[in-house]
């Protein structure tokens, strides 16, 4: 709409809507920084090894982007499935906390088999995991901390003496030292034949796990009180899930690493809760979403020459969820202002379609134009206000502007929505001063608000309910869609219907 | 070859690991000391606020933003000045720091509110959310613009308290003041503590109670977003020496440590302190014996103390609970002169 009356009411302009958008333009361009800077490093590699780089990976012919492709799939499967877990049931950074407590067992399960053996390192992590949820619910239950504090503890202490241990590896004399400091940031060109398998096995557990006990999950998700007294084990379905949680966590290690893995649990997730409020497509969509951003990720660091493949994911991954926080369809901030919009829009054209009926019933419809003037008057508004509604009448079909006086006539589409708005009104008021015994002075207000939704069904109800009253509780005349009006003057004196007096 | 435990972890050398720091080695080792005690002091102080308004992570959040911000300003410093040069260099670095610091510590705030006020993503999922968005951003512009950036991946995961002696040092009225990054700490520390006492009333109003701190007419939302710059700006300061993770257990284990064995906030922020200066003193040496990253071993002494602590109150309280159970046996039973008459 271009009306200048939309810029005439500071307070919309000033409402959050406007206000949002500016920031996401904000979160936008940070979001933007990183492709355009990446296109700037890829100006510096020349174009010709940039479509190079992409076809090998796009055809495929390569053993490690194979794996490194299939991997990033897999993990971001595993990731966004068990994630949809932890973002329904709050526990969002229980998985950061999580994720930061394995780098001790990654370091103590390097330091056992003195190689990168996925399965030492993996061993050692998921007991690391294990225990760091552990000592959560320990600190939480035996002291007064909070979770928050306890969380934090977790997460840095662990992770401290993780770095500890990382540091005093790096320092041994042995050649096999190198690739642990991958686990930092994650290369998803370090994944081997070994991870791969492992990787699938956590994928392959994870599902099998959700469908067998999706159940036992859901209610223990949304309503663990319920779900103990219906005898679900629920402290053990909250350790299965953690242990699945480790799994995923340590899996996706080599390729996103221990900063940023957490993201991979949350982003997906978080997305998928915004486009749906079913959980089991839910879940589809995370492991969908999850499986998107792992792979353009890697796909996104094949094409640089040193760019760590984790970041990459999780910016894919940041960027789906932008755009489901913009655009989803019930939940999206853009398609929730946009139905605002349309709706708010609909209710003021309606409101001067009553305006007008209202001009032409105080003159007992002699004459049938209603001149902007008058329109003005009645709303209180300026003169190119009542133009500007005027025009969006004509343009919704409800009226056409008289070419030599400029007067608005009422189209029978217009008349009929007018009819039907202006008998809601006066039928809704009747209804509140009858039934639920209000005073007619106090009415009003509500029906401008009920007029513009009640629906067809309910109006037949009320006009049953009132014995098919014709006035309303002021004396005015309660109109019929179908019926030409000869409305004489109204009986401020006529008695309610029967069956409903005090 | 196979090493060994004994060559995983060296044996311990008394003088080198307890003598050394104190007597030879003090010109570095002191600064190192120093810097440890400054960060850990500012951060805990900070962070007991952080507690008491069960947001410690929030912290978490604002240290991993702190990266893209600095990492942001940084390159738009060297294209707007740029080459590096050496006049006014310590300054600008403060400068520029700081204000990436503080625009990301707000970014940070406002997208967390944004997120979780305008859809139905509960706060938890977007504080995670937006770090780790922020922070993928960061360590994209570090790797690619690592000539124009002087900051490394390492950097950000450990910290270099170690490098903390070699750097330039601060010369003022031809005194030499010590290496910058410490005076710079020294300075956030002062301020940090001077202002918690300064506002000591509105903070502690305000976090334990918004709706009375807004009747009694202090801005509640207000010093929410102060704080929240302010601990950018600690965590800046913090940020090279113990880098970006190491920094939440700063922020987090002096105060709940503390918690755990007062509960007056005058004794806890006394208390922090203390902690502050065990644990650095104590993470040192652990560094030199066992010679690794001397911030994450600061922390890991840290979180022994806290052990240390819950333990003490676990023991106390099934001691208590032992004590409170006999005596109520002991009570239950009537007895001859204490029935009713």
């Amino acid at each position: 709409m271009n009306c200048p009356s939309l810029t005439a009411e500071p307070w919309r302009l000033r409402s959050h809507p406007w206000f949002t958008a500016l920031l996401l333009l904000l979160f936008l361009l940070a979001l933007a920084f990183a492709p355009s800077a990446e296109a700037a490093k890829i100006g510096e590699l020349s174009v010709n090894s940039v479509r190079t780089q992409a076809l090998r990976f796009l055809s495929l012919q390569d053993p490690a982007v194979r794996y490194a492709l299939a991997g990033s799939v897999l993990l971001g499967i595993s990731c966004g499935l068990l994630g949809a877990f932890l973002v329904v049931r709050r526990l969002a950074l229980v998985g950061d906390a999580l994720s930061h407590a394995v780098l001790p067992g990654v370091a103590a399960g390097f330091l056992w088999s003195q190689t990168k053996d996925p399965v030492a390192i993996f061993i050692g992590a998921v007991i690391a995991g294990l225990l760091g949820t552990l000592v959560v619910e320990g600190i939480k239950q035996t002291t007064r901390l909070k979770e928050d504090a306890a969380l934090g503890l977790v997460l840095a202490g662990f992770y401290a003496v993780g770095i500890c241990l990382v540091t005093m590896i790096q320092r041994l004399p042995t050649g096999a030292k190198s690739g642990i400091d991958k686990f930092l940031f994650g290369q998803a060109a370090a994944i081997g034949p070994g991870d791969l398998k492992l990787m699938a096995a956590v994928a392959f557990v994870a599902i099998a796990t959700v469908l067998a006990f999706y159940k036992e999950l859901l209610v223990a998700s949304f309503d663990p009180a319920f779900a103990r007294s219906a005898g679900f084990p629920v402290r053990a379905i909250h350790y299965a899930l953690m242990l699945l949680l480790a799994f995923a966590v340590v899996s996706a290690l080599q390729a996103v690493g221990v900063v940023l893995v957490s993201a991979m649990l949350i982003t997906p997730a978080a997305a998928a809760y915004l486009l749906t409020d079913r959980m089991h497509r839910m879940l589809l969509l995370a492991a969908g979403i999850g499986l998107v951003s792992g792979a353009l990720g890697c796909f996104l660091s094949f094409l640089g020459s040193n760019l760590p493949t984790g970041p990459l994911m999780v910016l894919s991954g940041s960027t789906l969820f932008a755009g489901a926080f913009l655009f989803a369809p019930r939940h999206g901030v853009v398609t929730r202002w946009w139905l605002h919009r349309s709706r708010s829009g609909r209710i003021r054209r309606e409101n001067t379609l009553k305006t007008v009926y209202r001009i032409l019933e105080d003159r007992q419809f002699h004459g049938d134009g209603v001149t902007f003037r008058e329109l003005a008057e009645r709303r209180r508004e300026t003169m190119e206000d009542a133009e500007c509604q005027a025009r969006e009448l004509v343009r919704h079909n409800f009226a056409s502007l008289h070419s030599v006086d400029r007067t608005i006539l009422l189209t029978p589409d217009g008349r009929q929505r007018a009819v039907e708005l202006v008998r809601n009104h006066r039928l809704w008021e009747l209804y509140l001063t009858h039934a639920a015994h209000i005073p007619a002075d106090h009415v009003h207000e509500d029906a401008e608000r009920i007029e513009h939704v009640l629906g067809e069904d309910v109006v037949r109800e009320l006009e049953r309910r009132l014995n098919y009253a014709d006035t309303d509780p002021h004396g005015r005349p309660i109109p019929t869609p179908n019926a030409v009006h000869a409305a004489g003057p109204s009986e401020p004196d006529r008695r309610p219907p029967a069956g409903y007096g005090r | 070859m196979i090493p060994t435990l004994a060559q995983f972890i060296p044996p311990f050398d008394v003088r080198s690991v307890l003598v050394d720091p104190w007597t030879t080695d003090f010109d570095s080792k002191g600064w190192i000391v120093l810097m440890g005690f400054l960060t850990s002091v500012a951060c805990g102080w900070v962070g007991q606020h952080l507690l008491l308004r069960r947001m410690a992570l929030m912290g978490d959040a604002i240290s991993h933003s702190v990266l893209p911000g600095l990492a942001t300003a940084f390159l738009v410093a060297s294209f707007l000045f740029g080459g590096r040069d050496d006049a006014g260099h310590a300054a600008r670095d403060s400068s520029v720091m700081l204000v990436g610091a503080i625009a990301a510590g707000w970014l940070t705030t406002l997208l967390i509110g944004l997120i979780h006020r305008h859809s139905r993503v509960k706060q938890d999922a977007a504080i995670g959310i937006v770090f780790a968005t922020l922070f993928a951003i960061g360590v994209v512009l570090i790797t690619l613009f690592a000539d124009h950036v002087d900051l490394d991946a390492d950097c950000v995961l450990y910290g270099e308290i170690g490098f903390v002696p070699f750097q330039q040092t601060l010369q003022l009225f031809g005194f030499e003041l010590g290496p910058v990054p410490v005076a710079r700490m020294a300075v956030v520390t002062i301020l940090t503590v001077a202002g918690t006492l300064a506002f000591y009333k509105e903070l502690v109003i305000s976090s334990f109670d918004a709706g009375l701190a807004t009747s009694l007419g202090i801005p509640a939302p207000t010093v929410h977003f102060l704080l929240m710059g302010w601990l950018a700006i600690v965590i800046v300061s913090a940020f090279e020496s113990v880098g970006a993770i190491l920094v939440i257990a700063m922020l987090i284990v002096p105060g709940a440590t503390a918690s755990l064995i007062a509960s007056r906030l005058p004794t806890l922020f006394a208390l922090i302190v203390l902690h502050s200066a065990i644990s650095t003193v104590a993470g040192l040496h652990l560094a030199l014996w066992l010679d690794c990253s001397i911030a994450g071993a600061m922390v890991v002494s840290g979180c022994i103390l806290f052990t240390f602590a819950w333990t003490a109150t676990v023991i106390r309280r099934a001691r208590d609970h032992r004590h409170a159970t006999l005596h109520s046996a002991s009570t239950d039973t009537p007895s001859p002169a204490s029935g009713p008459v």
